[in-house]
């Protein structure tokens, strides 16, 4: 365990608690079978068909662990959704279309430590009685499908998936399924959908919990590769000791994805809650490039809502409340939910004052215009309406009347959507409006003020002299 | 039915079904890939065939074909390169980074639109998509080039990454 060295130049940083990213970059570490097994690898799958299926959920109940996809839900609460009377089938997927903007780390795991990650879901599947399950990859992963599919085969053969796991009674097949380029696909329903070879139109909750009603209307179980992930070091390390990582409700390791502009953006993997956002950008990222000031956080994946550089917060230490700014806030799920956005995701994008709010703001809305599904109107047609706005803004097209259409647009999604991409694509949106009205303004035109926007309009505003 | 698939690949093909055995309509997007990797586009007869092969209605397939960015329904050119430009990789240059790709390629980025997301060169050697977050973002800005990620593409460096694959 300790004797573990990394590529020289991409050593851990001495503030990492490397537990999923343990293999990541390490010296001499290869996908295959060979070196997993040679390093302790499908010790904790040998344990977990000896126990009692409950023990397992119990144990990642006792671990606090929550969902590193993005909601942060407790993952074995969610196991524990499948009706107890069920009768029919259950499935286990593992989604692996990492695509929230601002996120990269199921890539390096699916890379570089693939049986992890079939251990860790060959384990899950036996705490929820699946037989059948799937790996979702999103398509711009053509690499991580093939290594994926070539350490199933491995695995297989050497007895840790198909029948008779590990000698027990415990079958399982595992699969690889290829999406084909649709961020949608990250939501679990659209992801079951698709998993349908169907268009991955999202399904409604109630009656829709893929727990009760998912693949193929069975008993469905979907989770994160990330999270999965943890699942094999709970149990090697026992839930109550794992939950000893970490901050309370807000446990274990999870992996940081910092980009934008910081001097070093790249992945870590530190104790949830144990480092501050000004610790990530200092510390971890060898902080701003010379000479810049911060602007602006998003702190969770894109949709996450923007953190200025100078607001302050209002957090809960012990039975008192304190305020603090933006570089004190601990990365972990309630104190970044506490401070008006999410961890989400765990991408982070660093803003400095060299960008321009309305350029931020409108590649955002861009992302969301393009990889809304069409399915409810409200996310169809508001998403691009959100563009088009941000787009005049951009372009110095805009009157400042539009900043508040831009508003109401966003306002007028969320919540309005069959699934959480209407909040997605709208967070950001009123966030920044909220945040930074007046850079928006001051992108605008009074001389536009009060004229309809149409074809003639926008031809007088592109002949306005700047 | 005028696809021709080779034997190798109808094999391939029915091995990939047999991955989803509570319904064959979820190797819809399977089969499409194999297809797609080995014509490089997703014909109507490709569409056709699909349907056929899985019992299903050939617009079942079809609404896949159009919804998902992965499905070409044109040919690509011989090296298919695509440029990531959501937020990380657009602050690191990528806006920058398919301009020269486009410029050192011969390729006309205003053809690029919703309906032709992607652009080919005259001499059909490179096609040019812009496409959205490829989850590389602390190395941006990035490209997928067929298979292969390339990272911190600096946009001056664009004709010598076209150059390693002429």
């Amino acid at each position: 365990m300790s004797n573990v060295t990394y590529i020289s130049g991409k050593e851990p940083h001495s503030r990492e608690h490397r537990l999923i990213f343990r293999n990541i970059d390490r010296k001499g570490y290869d996908p295959g079978l060979k070196c997993y097994l040679k390093d302790g690898g499908y010790e904790q799958l040998k344990k977990a068909v000896t126990m009692e299926p409950k023990a397992i959920t119990d144990e990642v109940k006792a671990a606090g662990l929550r969902g590193r996809g993005g909601a942060g839900f407790p993952t074995g609460l969610k196991w524990t959704f499948i009706p107890p009377t069920n009768t029919k089938p259950v499935y286990l997927i593992c989604n692996a279309d990492e695509s929230e903007p601002g996120t990269f780390k199921d890539r390096y795991i699916m890379h570089q430590d693939p049986h992890q990650l079939l251990e860790g879901m060959a384990i899950a599947c036996y705490a929820v009685g699946a037989k059948l399950a799937y790996i979702y990859v999103r398509e711009e992963f053509p690499h991580a499908a093939r290594i994926l599919e070539e350490a199933i085969a491995e695995a297989t053969k050497a007895g840790f998936l198909g029948k008779g796991i590990c000698g027990s009674t415990f079958d399982l097949e595992l699969y690889v399924h290829r999406g084909a380029g649709a961020y949608i696909c990250g939501e679990e329903t659209g992801l079951i959908e698709s998993l349908e070879g169907k268009r991955p139109y999202p399904r409604i909750k109630p009656p829709f919990f893929p727990a009760v009603l998912g693949l193929y209307m069975s008993p469905t179980i979907v989770n994160n590769v990330e999270s999965l992930c943890h699942v094999k070091h709970i149990l090697a390390m026992g839930g109550a000791e794992y939950a000893k990582l970490g901050t309370p409700n807000n446990t274990g390791t999870r992996i940081l994805c910092v980009s934008g502009d910081v001097q070093k953006p790249g992945y870590f993997e530190v104790q949830v809650g144990k480092v501050t956002l000004g610790e990530v950008i200092q510390d971890l990222c060898g902080g701003l490039k010379p000479g810049r000031k911060l602007q602006a956080v998003i702190p969770g994946g894109s949709s996450a809502k923007v953190l200025r550089a100078d607001e302050r917060f209002k957090l809960k230490r012990g039975d008192e409340m304190v305020e603090i700014g933006l570089e004190d806030i601990p990365m972990d799920f309630d104190s970044l939910a506490a401070c008006g956005s999410m961890a989400g995701s765990g991408g982070v994008i660093i803003i400095d004052d060299s960008r321009k709010i309305s350029w931020v703001l409108n590649n955002i809305n861009s992302f969301y215009a393009h990889e809304s599904c069409g399915q409810c109107t409200p996310c169809r047609e508001g998403s691009l309406w959100m563009k088009k706005i941000s787009d005049r803004i951009v372009a110095g097209k805009a009157s400042p009347d539009d900043v508040a259409t831009l508003e109401s647009v966003a306002n007028n999604i969320e919540g309005k959507t069959i699934c959480a991409f209407g909040e997605a694509c709208s967070w950001p949106t009123q966030s920044f409006i909220r945040k930074f009205r007046e850079e928006l303004v001051a992108d605008t035109r009074e001389e536009l003020a009060g004229v309809p926007v149409n074809h003639e309009t926008t031809l007088a505003a592109a002949n306005l002299k700047n | 039915m005028s696809l021709s698939v080779p034997a190798d690949i109808e094999k391939e093909i029915d091995e990939r079904i047999t991955h989803y055995p509570v319904s064959r309509r979820s190797a819809v997007l399977p089969v499409l890939h194999i297809l797609q990797r080995h014509f490089r586009f997703l014909s109507e007869d490709a569409v056709s065939w699909t349907a056929a092969k899985l019992g299903l209605e050939p617009i079942q397939v079809l609404e896949v074909v159009t919804f998902y960015p992965g499905f070409r329904q044109e040919a690509p050119g011989k090296v298919h390169i695509r440029v990531c430009r959501t937020l990380s990789c657009a602050m690191a240059g990528s806006y920058e980074l398919l301009d020269n790709l486009c410029q050192a390629a011969g390729i006309d980025a205003s053809r690029m639109g919703h309906h032709h997301p992607f652009a080919v060169s005259k001499d059909g050697r490179f096609s040019i998509e812009f496409v959205e977050c490829l989850a590389s973002c602390g190395s941006a800005p990035v490209c997928l080039v067929e298979d292969e990620l390339h990272e911190r593409v600096s946009p001056e460096t664009a004709p010598d990454l076209l150059a390693r694959y002429s």
